[in-house]
């Protein structure tokens, strides 16, 4: 009699690959969810000082960005190694900040431009002549409410 | 004629699809948050009149091109900084109506007269370094964040700290307008007075 047929011993089953694509877009939607785009391409160097006593910039949407260091090896033929500006995707003067800061006012809603603040980015080794210029265009530009953008650990890190 | 069943698409490629776009968001992901110090800039207006400030309650903090410290006209490492700036913010030196009842400095009365009054200025020149500014700075927020720290603790037994992070906390329970009130309370009575020299 044939009905039970006994199974066949010593062959593993395979395992069941079904549940792949699950897992796979369980953690494609977390990714895609955490995700904040770069929206600019660094044409500076940027390394940023470090500091302890920090605040978090949430709200990402309502903060101006200012980068500013020296131009990365690959632009500095063209642009020296003198530390510049950057605004959006390219290099900037000191004149072109205060037309960018009214841009940017113009695109958000007239509620949110009191809540602006600008993120200065700026490099370690960059000197205080250009950030206190920078500061300058703001403060006649009436954009008052700005943020050293550090990175968190202990200033002794910034010796070198 | 028998029906024919509708051939099953085959779906093994899925998960190299998912994995792909996957792949391309673990690459252009950064999950962090931008960390700094926030400062608010002087408005641009022009004012004649002249401030007069007690040159005891101005604590000059200068640099120089070379990134040395000059600190009340006396050279000075970096990690002493924190401690002066306490020392002068803290000293309370004043009497009468000037008098800081919370202050437990020295009372010298050649430094400052209570924090209220006490003004740091930070000036410093084209050449310094951006990271010697920054530590200078994150030196002197220090220094006031550890006095409000010490008398948020004193009057309500939880750090400045805490309490501003429970009030941004939207899951905390309790009472917010009254948190409020305490937080501007220990902020007025350790006001940030920090100003820049241009």
């Amino acid at each position: 009699m044939s009905k039970f047929k006994k199974k066949k011993s010593g062959e593993l089953p395979a395992i069941s690959t079904a549940s792949l694509p699950d897992i796979v877009f369980m953690l494609l939607f977390f990714f895609m969810v955490a995700t904040t785009m770069r929206e600019t391409t660094l044409l500076v160097e940027n390394k940023l000082p470090y500091a302890d006593q920090v605040e978090k910039l949430d709200k990402k949407d309502l903060v101006m960005y200012i980068y500013a260091g020296k131009p990365s090896p690959r632009f500095q033929s063209k642009y020296g190694t003198e530390s510049r500006i950057q605004l959006n995707d390219k290099f900037a003067d000191l004149k072109d900040i205060a037309p960018f800061i009214r841009a940017e006012r113009a695109s958000k809603r007239e509620e949110l431009v009191p809540l602006l603040i600008t993120a200065l980015k700026v490099d370690k080794d960059a000197n205080m002549g250009l950030v206190s210029d920078i500061k300058q265009e703001l403060r006649k530009e009436n954009a008052l409410k700005i943020n050293y953008t550090t990175k968190k650990g202990d200033v002794s890190q910034n010796r070198n | 004629m028998a029906k024919r069943a509708a051939p099953e698409v085959n779906a093994g490629s899925m998960a190299d699809i998912a994995f792909l776009l996957l792949i391309f968001f673990l690459v252009t992901t950064t999950i962090e948050t931008d960390t700094g110090i926030s400062r608010k800039l002087p408005p641009m207006e022009q004012n004649d009149e002249d401030v007069i400030i007690k040159q005891k309650n101005i604590f000059t903090v200068l640099i120089n091109g070379k990134d040395q410290l000059l600190v009340e006209d006396e050279l000075m490492e970096l990690k002493d900084l924190r401690k002066a700036a306490v020392e002068f913010l803290d000293n309370g030196g004043g009497t009468g109506d000037d008098a800081c009842s919370y202050c437990k400095g020295k009372h010298s009365p050649s430094s400052s007269d209570n924090p209220d009054k006490a003004v740091i200025s930070l000036k410093n020149e084209r050449e310094t370094t951006y990271s010697t500014y920054i530590s200078v700075q994150n030196e002197l927020v220090a220094a006031y964040n550890q006095l409000r720290n010490r008398r948020a603790q004193e009057l309500y037994g939880i750090s400045f700290d805490e309490m501003q992070a429970d009030y941004d906390d939207v899951n905390w329970v309790g009472n917010k307008t009254k948190l409020k009130e305490r937080i501007e309370k220990i902020k007025t009575e350790y006001p940030q007075k920090l100003s820049e020299v241009q």
